[in-house]
């Protein structure tokens, strides 16, 4: 069955590719931190917990010692550039995952259906990646060595959402979420149902903003307001409470640098020169939205 | 109380700028240390974490073609493209993405666009094109920025309608913890609404872009 393996393994390829042709141009940091990678999505399943630590301990060496510096190199002199049909080649990737999340469901048995959207994202990579070789006749390497002038202007900021995933993981075990739900709890006026609403989209916005992410804010709003307070003791609507307050927290996400794949990681793509130009531009959507969900909350969750 | 102490050195650290990455691995050695955890049982915790979140990074793949693409004329064409498309501006252009984004993601297909996928090589460059057209000063990041933070936009109010997206299971699994049995289709229902405003209220800056560049050229000329 083809499922995440297939794809780690192809993942693993490039990023061993990528530290090869770094390795050719002597960035020893950028060569280190690719081979890692690659190790990860290889043998992270083989190598046990605190292997897969010491792997990331040795990303973050990489990356604090600054070894991942240098500047890229600017865009490459374009060969021949070619018409219109270059778009069918661009949007080879997104019609190759589209079709095949949607027909990998009558394969059950040849794909893992809860990843055929990834499964079909790497086959779509690698149909583009065919048609390119045919049609554009560029040198074998020409895609990896422009592939990574695209990773080495995104720099360490791109492994920041998975590292953001385990920082929560180690929160969660040290019970950083009881503690929260405990002070929240207190500065609630007693018997408020405005200020208990008021505290729980908040507070999802507000430890979003600090997890950049609100998959890590819900479990700690939800312990610590939304069931004793909304649910339990104003008797609110569970669905209401749990899917407006997620959205609040995904407000917070629009306002984060911690968000970094969202946030930092497009401005870097983009060339912004202001790393939290997205952000800037973000704040007015995010800001009436939180407070639509939090109306929504207060209009609809208590009926 | 001592395990907050994580929380301040993520605040700082990125206040004062050190490496991302450092910040993190500092704040959760930190957390782990005040709630009494052995550092070995950090080090394993964190990479377990790190070894299972391996997806998030799988988005990159698109990188060789995209890179491939650019170097081919991917993002001179389409700014060509809209260069010769009469009326499309850059709010027009920003709305039409906007809800394609949304539906989309609403139907589980996330992957599809994104910064790396679609924002860099078509939709920036497009937007820049017709906003210099409507008088914009060239060059101008904002609109680069706009185009990224329609993404963001259409994405986030969008994937939670989609039953079977990680946040809903979440949710889900979370409430059913607490012996609250929920289906899905009654989460994803709720996002609907806020889907509805997030367009409405999105779309409204977009189109007001168009009229701020508009007045901005009656005044010059």
């Amino acid at each position: 069955m083809i499922g995440l393996g297939a794809v780690y393994a192809v993942a693993g390829a490039m990023f061993m590719v990528l530290a090869g042709l770094s390795l050719r141009t002597r960035r020893w940091g950028h060569a280190g931190f690719y081979a890692l990678l690659a190790l990860s999505f290889f043998a992270g399943d083989r190598i046990g917990d605190a292997g897969n630590g010491a792997l990331v301990l040795g990303l973050v060496a990489i990356a604090g010692f600054g070894l991942l510096k240098r500047p890229p190199r600017p865009v490459a002199d374009l060969p021949e550039p070619r018409g219109n049909a270059i778009f069918l080649a661009a949007l080879v990737i997104p019609a190759t995952t589209l079709i095949g999340t949607l027909a990998f469901r009558w394969l059950p048995s040849l794909v893992d259906l809860k990843q055929a959207t990834l499964v079909s994202l790497t086959l779509g990579v690698l149909v583009a990646l065919a048609v390119g070789y045919a049609w554009l006749r560029p040198r074998p390497t020409t895609p990896f060595v422009e592939g990574l002038r695209l990773m080495d202007a995104i720099g360490s900021a791109f492994v920041l959402p998975q590292m953001l995933a385990s920082l929560g993981a180690v929160f969660a075990l040290a019970g950083v979420g009881t503690v929260i739900g405990g002070l929240a709890g207190a500065a609630i006026p007693h018997g408020s149902l405005f200020g208990a609403v008021i505290a729980y989209a908040l507070g999802m916005a507000l430890f979003t903003i600090l997890m950049g992410n609100a998959f890590a804010a819900f479990p700690v709003m939800m312990a610590a307001i939304g069931l004793p307070l909304l649910i339990r003791v104003h008797h609110g609507d569970p669905a209401i409470i749990a899917a407006v307050g997620m959205l609040a927290g995904f407000c917070g996400t629009l306002l984060t640098p911690m968000a970094a794949n969202f946030n930092l990681v497009p401005a870097a793509l983009l060339d912004l020169k202001d790393r939290h130009g997205v952000i800037r531009q973000q704040v007015a959507t995010a800001l009436p939205l939180l407070g639509v969900n939090i109306a929504l909350l207060y209009g609809f969750g208590f009926a | 109380m001592l395990v907050l102490a994580g929380i301040t050195v993520i605040v700082a650290g990125f206040l004062l700028r050190f490496n991302p990455l450092l910040v993190v691995v500092v704040s959760a050695a930190v957390t782990g240390l005040a709630a009494g955890l052995s550092p070995l049982a950090i080090l394993a915790a964190f990479g377990k974490a790190f070894n299972a979140s391996r997806y998030v990074s799988v988005a990159y793949l698109v990188v060789p073609v995209i890179g491939l693409l650019e170097c081919y004329g991917l993002q001179t064409r389409a700014r060509g493209l809209v260069e010769a498309m009469r009326g499309a501006t850059v709010g027009r252009l920003l709305l039409a993405y906007l809800l394609l984004r949304q539906i989309t993601a609403a139907m589980g297909l996330i992957s599809i666009a994104g910064p790396a996928q679609t924002v860099r090589p078509l939709l920036a460059p497009m937007a820049t094109a017709a906003a210099e057209r409507q008088g914009a000063p060239e060059g101008d990041e904002g609109i680069r920025a706009l185009a990224a933070a329609t993404d963001n936009v259409g994405l986030f109010f969008g994937e939670d309608i989609f039953i079977a997206l990680g946040s809903i299971l979440l949710m889900k699994g979370i409430l059913a913890g607490y012996g609250i049995e929920l289906m899905p289709f009654q989460l994803s229902v709720w996002a609907i609404p806020s889907a509805v405003a997030a367009f409405l209220i999105h779309g409204a800056r977009l189109l007001w872009l168009d009229r701020r560049l508009a007045g901005r050229r009656t005044n010059r000329t």
